[in-house]
């Protein structure tokens, strides 16, 4: 039985809507299972929010819903049509620093349009439009490299907004930046879910992050990542980083670390058996 | 002048004032040591002997002219090695089975006196520029393709991943993606290669006594002309420079930034 059923996630009014979805991966010490039974379902225009230890399977998961993983059980849909690869509906953006190098700031962002074979002036106009909500304006004829890592992340998310996705999928995009810059970003990415109603699926580590930005955080259990819990973050929107001194923003956090410290420690100790061995 | 002009003019030609300084005091020194009879002029002329003999190289030994085929020469083996050699690092790129089966012989070729086989090469192309241009490009050619395999195979699987989820086609990952990525280091290969490509070029001219600048200065050399061989040997490294800037310039071109 997925574990949907038991915590109430699945809705048929969800735009993505993982069901059921196992991956074993072969490994020297036998088959691992990584993502096990998991479902999931987002509405439109909802920020969920999948949060688990190291190892729990989360990037797994970011890897499945992305189309990026071809063998796996259960199903991804978009609005109703079946995940089978890449899905022109589904924006990914990744944890490890993506820009390319060899490309100015606005030609990074209209990657994607290059790509539709939309005409220059046409994708141009259109990756301005992305860099200034990503509040990057003046920056467009710069490279990355003149870039900080926070703004080469925005320079990312800018690129995967270009594509206009249904779906914004996250893969703990502010994992390599410093707290500050992390909350700040996290002011951004609100913003701009607020300005387009963007559907989001974050995955992330990071309780603050989590309760700063979701509307729900899906919990995820150590290896094999199944769901442990589903919790409505009920925090007033708009929201800014502000939120993070409020007494229930606290609450929220305590009660995630309650369920998280257990399934941490476990990943932790078996970290260590295995380093033993 | 403005502080900020005054300092871009600094950034800009100070480097290269203080390379042409250091190549003006560098001489001074050879030029003092020989005359104090610490280097023997009979094995290092004397570097005003050397700038006197520019006028009669140029005029009576047709620099232009060897100047010329020697470029043409290293210019046909550098454009040889630059195609075939990326084509086959891209080919070995895309068939992984090949690659292990070839990338260690292409290693040891990199690291071979392949100049040793000029005799092979002059039976089978004659004592032609061919023979010459063949000898440079097989000298020039494993390192291109191992750095187009480098740069290919080590290019940041995220980076793949953004195209794959753009749902980008084979052809576009690859001149969109993976091709740029590997640019830095392919243009690493063909430095290398090219170092190599020219030193076997003029190398082969001196061995075969034919063509451009390294018959030049075989010639000199037998006749003992010492002044006129060093300044027949500054004429290759103008050849070196010269190509060394083209790759910089096309480098920029293709990848203005990264």
């Amino acid at each position: 039985m997925s574990q949907v059923a038991s915590v109430g996630a699945q809705g048929s009014d969800g735009i993505l809507v993982v069901d059921d979805i196992v991956k074993r991966f072969e490994t020297a010490e036998g088959p691992l299972t990584a993502v096990d039974h998991v479902s999931l379902s987002v509405k439109p225009g909802e920020f969920l929010a999948v949060i688990g230890p190291s190892g729990c399977g989360k990037s797994t998961l970011f890897n499945i819903v992305g189309g990026l993983v071809d063998s796996y059980e259960g199903t991804v849909t978009v609005a109703g049509d079946r995940v089978r690869g890449p899905h022109p509906a589904i924006g990914m953006v990744f944890q490890e620093e993506s820009t390319f190098p060899w490309r100015s700031v606005i030609d990074n962002v209209a990657f994607p349009l290059e790509i539709t074979g939309m005409r220059k002036t046409e994708r141009l106009e259109r990756a301005s439009h992305f860099i200034s909500l990503v509040g990057l304006d003046g920056f467009e004829r710069r490279y990355p490299a003149e870039l900080s890592g926070g703004m080469r992340q925005r320079v990312s998310i800018a690129r995967t907004l270009a594509s206009e996705p249904k779906i914004l999928l996250m893969d703990e995009p502010f994992a390599a930046l410093d707290e500050q810059t992390r909350l700040l970003l996290g002011d951004k990415v609100l913003q701009i879910q607020q300005e387009l109603q963007q559907t989001t699926l974050l995955i992330t580590h990071n309780i603050t992050e989590a309760v700063q930005l979701a509307d729900r955080i899906l919990v995820m259990t150590y290896r094999p990542g199944r769901v442990k819990r589903i919790v409505d973050i009920d925090l007033p929107r708009p929201r800014s980083s502000e939120i993070v001194s409020s007494e229930a923003f606290g609450h929220y956090v305590a009660q995630i670390w309650g369920d998280l410290r257990e399934e941490a420690s476990r990943g932790m100790r078996d970290e260590e058996t295995r380093r033993k061995a | 002048m403005s502080a900020a002009v005054q300092h871009r003019l600094i950034e800009r030609w100070l480097p290269a004032l203080l390379g042409f300084g250091t190549l003006i005091v560098f001489l001074v020194a050879v030029e003092v040591l020989i005359r104090v009879g610490l280097i023997n002029r009979y094995i290092v002329p004397l570097p005003t002997q050397i700038a006197a003999a520019f006028g009669r190289v140029v005029v009576d030994e047709d620099i232009v002219g060897r100047f010329r085929l020697t470029f043409i020469e290293s210019f046909a083996a550098g454009a040889m090695i630059t195609i075939i050699g990326v084509l086959v690092g891209m080919l070995l790129y895309r068939f992984p089975l090949w690659r292990r089966a070839t990338e260690t012989w292409v290693a040891a070729l990199a690291s071979a006196p392949t100049v040793l086989m000029y005799p092979l090469f002059l039976v089978i192309f004659g004592r032609s520029a061919w023979t010459i241009i063949m000898m440079g490009f097989v000298a020039g050619f494993p390192p291109v393709v191992l750095k187009t395999i480098e740069g290919l195979v080590t290019t940041r699987s995220v980076l793949v991943n953004v195209g794959r989820s753009l749902n980008l086609s084979s052809v576009q990952l690859f001149t969109k993606i993976l091709f740029p990525a590997a640019l830095p280091t392919i243009f690493t290969g063909v430095r290398l290669g090219l170092i190599f490509t020219l030193i076997n070029v003029v190398g082969v001219e001196f061995l075969i006594n034919f063509g451009g600048l390294g018959q030049l200065i075989n010639d000199l050399a037998e006749r003992y002309d010492l002044p006129g061989t060093y300044a027949a040997i500054f004429f290759v490294i103008l050849v070196s420079i010269l190509f060394f800037i083209a790759i910089e310039k096309a480098e920029r071109w293709l990848r203005p930034a990264g």
